[in-house]
């Protein structure tokens, strides 16, 4: 997957134009958010838990080298082996290392947005290692050459119609097939992918500093087959994802369930301590922990982005962002996209390339308000808008535009004279009390599809120094 | 009890109709209205672009024309969230940080000062069986937290309230966000389109000037009719009408 966010523009365009895309993301965001509405809604105390769940996140980074320190020892003390790497390229090398020493040359893997930043398919299947995915949107997704559109659903932007005629192409089920044919299918293929790994690769939800235990959410099982499974177990997970005690847990997942999918409790939740202890039935002889910075240092050394740090991946601010719901997640170019795309791609990536993702938003705050840790989303799109500002990132004519705006605003004997002029001028361009003007610079990108109104021909400002201003 | 009312420049120079009536109807209800008219733009153009530099100084020269004032008034959630923003601008600035909280404070929407701080609900207008689908424009909503009185306010002038699907969903006007974005700014007030018409309101009202141009000018070039009219304009037609209805 390439990084686009610099065409944001141009890969939202194309969005627009795509009707299939536009069935697609009408379903999956209306369900999202109507069912995230009902669950929110039954519980009483979910300011509370926000505000809770906000605060512990925010302790932890303040605190994270101290937590991290805890974690690490924690789990090499249950026999884990931690491994940390800096950047994307160290974190696909210690994996394929892994690999060979291990002699793995089948991984069953579930779900993972930070797999997908670091590319680690790629890397593996480079190394000569099969990387299989086995959630079922995941897989769809990998049998299809395509990438992720959405924190949790990843193949959100695909119809159940393209998915039936891509299992008729790839697995060979029947071309009417229904979803129960689709998914078994799907588990044919995918259960013996799990009996064959060398290795299960996941994610990790949580991280509990104070017990080393690493928590994994999910609905299909395919987690609980890639942690227990395998004889090896390598957990991924980004610096960010720790929570210092164990019973913290319970407010997080109260708050993910319903804010991701708007379910009271997912149907599976993984707590893994450490790997197969002698007294146990199963599970993996070997458990590794692959801790990946890659940027997120920087957005923790930043006071005011640090917040984004605390996302816990619910995916509520795409499914209630107007934005993403009109234009998608490939539309942003990277794996995190949406509102918190917009916050934290610019700070992992920089903001050179990501600085139209900022300005992809109305400021409506509907991201703000779903949030279940309180990440000032909208705040924080305007600290990057005003980066790219003192940056220079900003057109030319942008900056002049603004800088004469503001000159006027503040004289209002120029004020008065220059809108006067304009609506003068207005006047020959004003049809039925709206206006024509396609070819005019800024207004012109708003005709294109609405009409604008014409300017008044007296201001109010005239009409209350005529005939409001005795009266009071 | 000195009330300013600003404006906006949107409604100055687009909707003067809309300050018009904001005066009327707040006279109307015994408060005097002052209008400062050394007043411009709130800023917020260049502020949510990310010009903060340039939206300190429109912020400053603000803060010293409201000085002195109980309350000031807007018909505008957007406008008067921008007001609420100010203080953000003087973080370093200690004096007029406080200047800037102070003005921010004293800031109220119309409905919401009419309701909330004048106590009033029925303001003796006359909407009896109107159809109204009210949009909730965002900043009004979320950082002004308006969202009863102008309903309030409607409801008790007799008119009937039919809330539209996703009437409190952006229609996309965003400022400079629906010409740096044009096409998703349109595609998001089409996607509008159908809870408002679902409504079967006969008006779509709001109390954002902004809000109402984008949806007007996209309901309209998709040929769309429904009416659409500010709250504030809406409000005054009752009173008018239910004053020549006395006279009858």
């Amino acid at each position: 997957m390439e990084i686009t966010s610099h065409r944001f523009k141009d890969n939202a365009a194309k969005a627009l134009d795509d009707a299939i895309l536009q069935i697609a993301l009408k379903r999956a965001t209306k369900a999202f958010t109507s069912r995230r509405k009902t669950a929110v809604e039954a519980l009483d105390n979910f300011e509370d838990l926000r505000h809770y769940c906000a605060r512990v996140k925010a302790h932890t980074l303040d605190y994270l080298d101290h937590y991290l320190e805890q974690l690490v020892a924690q789990i090499e003390t249950l026999g884990g082996k931690v491994h940390f790497a800096a950047d994307a390229a160290e974190a696909n090398a210690i994996v394929t290392q892994l690999c060979q020493e291990k002699g793995v040359k089948t991984v069953a893997k579930s779900k993972s947005m930070v797999s997908e930043e670091i590319l680690l398919n790629d890397a593996l299947e480079a190394a000569g290692v099969k990387p299989i995915e086995t959630d079922l949107g995941e897989y769809i997704l990998q049998i299809d050459h395509d990438y992720p559109s959405h924190i949790i659903g990843p193949a959100i932007h695909k119809t159940k119609e393209q998915i039936t005629a891509l299992f008729h192409e790839k697995l060979g089920t029947p071309a009417d097939a229904d979803i129960p044919t689709l998914t078994a299918a799907a588990r044919k293929t995918l259960r013996q992918a799990f009996l064959e790994a060398d290795m299960g690769i996941t994610g990790v939800n949580f991280a509990v500093a104070e017990t080393g235990t690493l928590v994994m959410v999910e609905n299909e099982g395919n987690i609980r087959f890639c942690n227990s499974y395998p004889p090896i177990h390598l957990a991924i997970m980004g610096l960010e994802k720790l929570v210092p005690r164990l019973r913290d847990l319970s407010a997080f997942l109260t708050l993910l369930p319903r804010s991701a999918t708007g379910q009271k409790s997912s149907s599976y939740v993984s707590m893994i301590t450490g790997p197969k202890r002698p007294e146990d039935l199963q599970g993996p002889q070997e458990l590794h922990v692959l801790i990946i910075d890659n940027g997120r240092s920087q957005v923790l050394a930043d006071p005011r982005l640090r917040a984004a740090l605390r996302c816990i991946r619910c995916g509520a601010c795409l499914n209630s962002c107007p934005v993403y719901q009109q234009v998608g997640g490939h539309a942003y170019g990277w794996v995190y996209s949406g509102p918190i795309g917009a916050i934290l791609d610019p700070g992992l990536l920089g903001l050179a390339g990501t600085k139209h993702l900022p300005s992809a938003s109305s400021l409506c705050g509907a991201c703000g308000e779903v949030c279940p840790v309180k990440i000032p989303i909208p705040e924080l799109l305007l600290e990057h808008r005003k980066r790219a500002v003192e940056r220079d990132l900003t057109p030319k004519a942008e900056s002049l535009m603004i800088g004469a705006f503001a000159f006027l605003a503040k004289r209002p004997g120029l004020w008065d004279m220059g809108t006067k002029a304009a609506r003068f001028g207005a006047q020959f361009l004003t049809d039925d009390g709206f206006l024509r003007g396609a070819y005019l610079p800024v207004l012109g990108q708003w005709l294109k599809e609405r009409d604008f109104p014409a300017p008044a021909k007296r201001s109010f400002k005239e009409i209350w120094r005529d005939k409001l201003k005795e009266g009071s | 009890m000195r009330v300013a009312l600003f404006a906006t420049c949107i409604a100055d120079q687009i909707f003067p109709h809309v300050a018009v009536s904001t005066v009327k109807l707040l006279r109307h209800l015994g408060v005097k209205v002052e209008f400062p008219e050394a007043q411009s733009c709130c800023g917020q153009p260049a502020y949510n672009a990310g010009y903060h530099q340039e939206s300190r100084e429109i912020a400053l020269h603000h803060i010293k024309l409201f000085t002195g004032y109980d309350y000031v008034i807007l018909p505008s959630g957007s406008c008067g969230a921008m007001v609420k923003h100010y203080p953000d601008l003087f973080v370093e600035q200690p004096e007029n940080y406080a200047k800037a909280r102070h003005l921010a404070e004293r800031t109220f929407e119309v409905t919401t000062f009419i309701h909330q701080v004048l106590g009033r609900e029925d303001i003796g207008a006359d909407l009896e069986g109107l159809n109204i689908t009210y949009h909730d424009s965002c900043h009004a909503l979320r950082l002004m937290h308006v969202s009863e009185a102008p309903r309030a306010l409607l409801k008790a002038a007799g008119a009937n309230i039919l809330e539209a699907e996703g009437h409190d969903t952006c229609c996309g006007f965003g400022g400079l966000f629906s010409v740096k974005m044009a096409e998703i700014s349109s595609a998001m007030a089409k996607a509008k389109f159908q809870g408002i018409k679902d409504s079967k309101a006969q008006i779509l009202s709001s109390t954002d000037a902004g809000c109402l141009m984008q949806l007007e000018g996209s309901l309209r070039r998709s040929g769309e009719k429904i009416e659409v009219r500010h709250v504030v304009d809406l409000l005054w037609q009752g009173v008018e009408a239910k004053s020549q209805m006395q006279e009858v």
